[in-house]
């Protein structure tokens, strides 16, 4: 058994509102190109299992799992598919390696979200057939109801959230992969349309088309392949209650159970004194804000107005989406988190150009999969 | 190599019915629970949850294993979905299997469900959307034709009659019979009603598919330490293999599923299996059409290449036969509710393996079994191999 992980490969492509000179296949044949060559593996070769993140319903096509070993030179390897995020095919390739089954495994994670006409009428496949498909609703209005609850009951203000989109779109100017980019004041951001009260359109991220891959080793492989392995320190993953029936209004609770569960791996006790940034889910900003009390990376309700002192900010005390998250850079479906890892893995690598922080040693990555889920997933990182 | 040893410690499914009235999330509940009370344990014990379930079309539910995961017993507990088209029902316990592999826990639930009725007037219709967009879905390609065409290779490249493929149907429905749990078991069934039902798409007849079905399945797996605290029958975790091919099938030759082989040999090697054949005591391969059952056979080096009818006719593979296949009833016989067919399989062996199986069991007190699924586009094998030694 090989206890330790680490990242020695990363790739990408895309990252842009519409792809039309590119089908999926060609996002992810670059992305997995340049993530083979950056680890420096064969994958006919070195490359011992594949482990991709997808969903039916956003590929348009049934059975997915099928069109994804061609283009990652994975045929007759051991590939399959997870219905998550790209943090619980990273867990994955992680469990994989640890059982000592595997020395390499590589995880893709891709959008193509330019190619779905609708998808809120997509999302709303996904609430409970029986008791809240027929209401007929867009399913928006989940967020909008979680985040009226959590400004009530944290006294967290409008203003704060409309603070998160405010700093995730300006560290965007500073990541050339970012296609939502914007210096803009609270005002303008709340002056935006209502999505679902009292959450604004300009509160919620915007799609990208782009593929992630990453490729993973054992502490043995990961020492030859590469020079600055990025190790995983550990990994969690939690769904809270699916029905809107049921599930806990006030909390994260997906987040605060994957995140116990990774920290424990990693043997952190103290996560505001031991994570040195952040890249978290802000899918809509409010969630940056619950998503890091979840953490227990701000005190429960204080999430808020430590954004307004600046605690979150590049130079803060816990720099938060230093990316620009998915407000900034785009959300990416199914590969968000993947994406979200993949700044962690470029800042601790020391090569994340304009935007890189100073003297950072552990990155924590956190995923929510979208209304109406309750399902996320956390890894942390180290150089 | 040091891995660390996992078994199976609990089974339990709910029956295979054309129709549930049952929610998914309810057949996943009815079998999780099974399952724990087979093991007497409760979801405290529980530390993560697999589900494998088949595509969302069937149910009609986006991000389906979101919307199944309370039923599965995965309410604030760690919880994926992993996912092989058809092969998922055998790969779910292999995700069982890494998770406590890794030594990230000490149990976890599987769970397969499937509700392909959701789907009206019939789930084959979902199948439209699993070919390729460009180049096969405007012809409008039906799932049977597709098996039509490897049916046909099979036989054409082997000199194989209708009727010796129709045997293994007989053999299956028949031994279906015995299960509580089947759809089509059939103690009366014959080569010749299986060759005078009506014709879906030549050489396909109706005989010759397994049904359509709703139903859900569940095992418990556990590391060594627990497992041994927790019943004195666990059944080990041999061995497990998987592999995907590439999505041309069209450009595969259809008369042998090699992928089914690569599966295969890194399950048995994993297992120290050398000589298949006598070491593997109980083979439940993949049946969802007949001709599908010994084109596996092959695969997994059970029978040589266009041998495996032969197996048939001789009598090896019956249930009191040298190497018993399906003594389930399979998909054929037992049902086809895609995912929780193939962890059905599993759940067999863990039965005939600890002497439990009732009518079905198989004489001579058997040490190891084979499971093997296949899906996708004639493109993926998935093979779990378990026995009563670590």
């Amino acid at each position: 058994m090989s206890d330790r992980v680490a990242i020695v490969g990363v790739g990408w492509a895309g990252f842009r509102p519409s792809t039309p000179d590119q089908s999926y296949k060609e996002l992810m044949y670059e992305a997995a190109v340049r993530a083979y060559a950056d680890a420096g593996v064969d994958p006919r070769r070195d490359v011992e299992s594949f482990v991709t993140v997808a969903e039916d319903f956003h590929e348009g096509t049934s059975i997915f799992d099928e069109y994804v070993p061609d283009q990652l030179g994975a045929a007759l390897k051991p590939v399959h598919t997870i219905g998550g995020d790209g943090l619980h095919g990273l867990a994955t390739a992680y469990m994989l390696i640890r059982t000592g089954m595997f020395q390499v495994v590589a995880v893709e994670g891709h959008s193509k979200a330019s190619n779905i006409l609708t998808l809120p009428g997509v999302t709303a496949y996904a609430l409970d057939p029986v008791l809240n498909r027929p209401l007929g609703l867009n399913s928006d209005f989940i967020a909008g109801m979680e985040m009226n609850r959590y400004l009530h009951v944290t006294g967290a203000t409008p203003e704060q959230c409309a603070g998160v989109v405010v700093k995730n779109r300006r560290n965007a100017l500073r990541n050339p992969l970012a296609s939502y980019p914007a210096d803009l004041e609270v005002d303008e951001v709340l002056a935006g349309p209502p999505l679902s009260w009292p959450l604004g359109r300009r509160e919620a991220s915007s799609l990208v088309d782009g593929a992630v891959v990453m490729v993973l080793a054992s502490e043995s492989r990961a020492e030859d392949l590469s020079p600055q392995p990025i190790w995983i320190l550990g990994a969690g993953w939690c769904n809270d209650a699916p029905s809107l029936e049921t599930r806990d209004w006030d909390e994260a609770v997906y987040a605060r159970e994957a995140a116990r569960m990774a920290y424990r791996l990693a043997g952190i006790a103290q996560p505001q004194m031991e994570i040195d940034f952040a890249e978290v889910d802000d899918t809509y900003a409010y969630k940056e804000l619950q998503h890091l009390e979840a953490l227990g990376l701000a005190r429960a309700g204080e999430a808020g107005a430590l954004l307004e002192e600046g605690a979150f900010e590049p130079a803060g005390m816990l720099p938060v989406n230093v990316s620009g998250g998915s407000l900034g850079v785009g959300h990416l479906l199914d590969a968000t988190g993947l994406a979200r890892a993949l700044e962690v893995v470029l800042q601790l690598r020391g090569v994340a150009g304009e935007r890189q922080l100073e003297e950072v040693e552990i990155g924590l990555a956190q995923s929510w999969r979208g209304v109406p889920t309750t399902s996320g997933a956390v890894v942390v990182m180290g150089a | 190599m040091g891995m660390r040893k996992v078994a199976v410690v609990g089974a339990g499914m709910t029956k295979f019915v054309r129709r549930a009235l049952e929610t998914g999330k309810e057949l996943s509940w009815q079998a999780a629970s099974m399952a724990l009370e087979s093991c007497e344990m409760t979801l405290d014990d529980i530390q993560a949850v697999c589900m494998g379930t088949a595509p969302d079309a069937f149910d009609g539910v986006h991000m389906k294993a979101e919307y199944l995961s309370d039923g599965a017993g995965a309410w604030q507990k760690p919880y994926m979905r992993s996912y092989v088209g058809g092969g998922t029902g055998v790969f779910a316990p292999i995700q069982g299997w890494y998770h406590i592999a890794s030594g990230l826990f000490d149990t976890c639930l599987v769970v397969c469900e499937e509700k392909m009725s959701s789907y009206f007037p019939h789930p084959q219709a979902a199948f439209l959307t699993i070919f390729d967009h460009t180049t096969e879905r405007a012809l409008e390609p039906n799932l049977l034709w597709i098996f039509a065409l490897e049916m046909n290779r099979y036989m054409q490249t082997y000199g194989i009659s209708k009727a010796d493929i129709a045997r293994i149907a007989v053999q299956n429905k028949r031994n279906a019979a015995d299960h509580p749990c089947a759809l089509l078991g059939e103690a009366e069934i014959t080569v010749e009603d299986v060759l005078n039902s009506e014709v879906l798409a030549w050489p396909v007849q109706r005989l010759d598919v397994s049904p359509v079905s709703d139903g859900a399945v569940a095992i418990v797996l556990a590391a060594e330490h627990v497992a041994r605290r927790v019943t004195d029958k666990p059944v080990w975790i041999q061995g497990v293999g998987w592999a995907l091919d590439t999505a041309y099938w069209t450009n595969r030759d259809l008369a042998y599923p090699r992928y089914v082989e690569v599966a295969a040999r890194m399950a048995y090697e994993m297992a120290g299996i050398r000589e298949p054949r006598k070491e593997i005591h109980i083979a439940e391969p993949y049946d969802p059409f007949d001709y599908k059952a010994l084109h596996h056979l092959e695969g997994l080096l059970l029978a040589d290449r266009g041998q495996a009818p032969q197996l048939v006719a001789d009598g090896v593979t019956a249930r009191d036969g040298a190497m018993p296949v399906c003594p389930s009833g399979g998909l054929l016989g037992v049902g086809n509710p895609i995912a929780a067919a193939g962890l059905m399989k599993v759940a067999e062996l863990f039965w005939q393996l600890r002497g439990e199986a009732g009518a079905r069991q198989v004489p001579g007190q058997p040490k190891r079994g084979l499971a093997q699924a296949w899906g996708d586009l004639m493109q993926v094998g998935t093979v779990v191999i378990v026995g009563t030694n670590p």
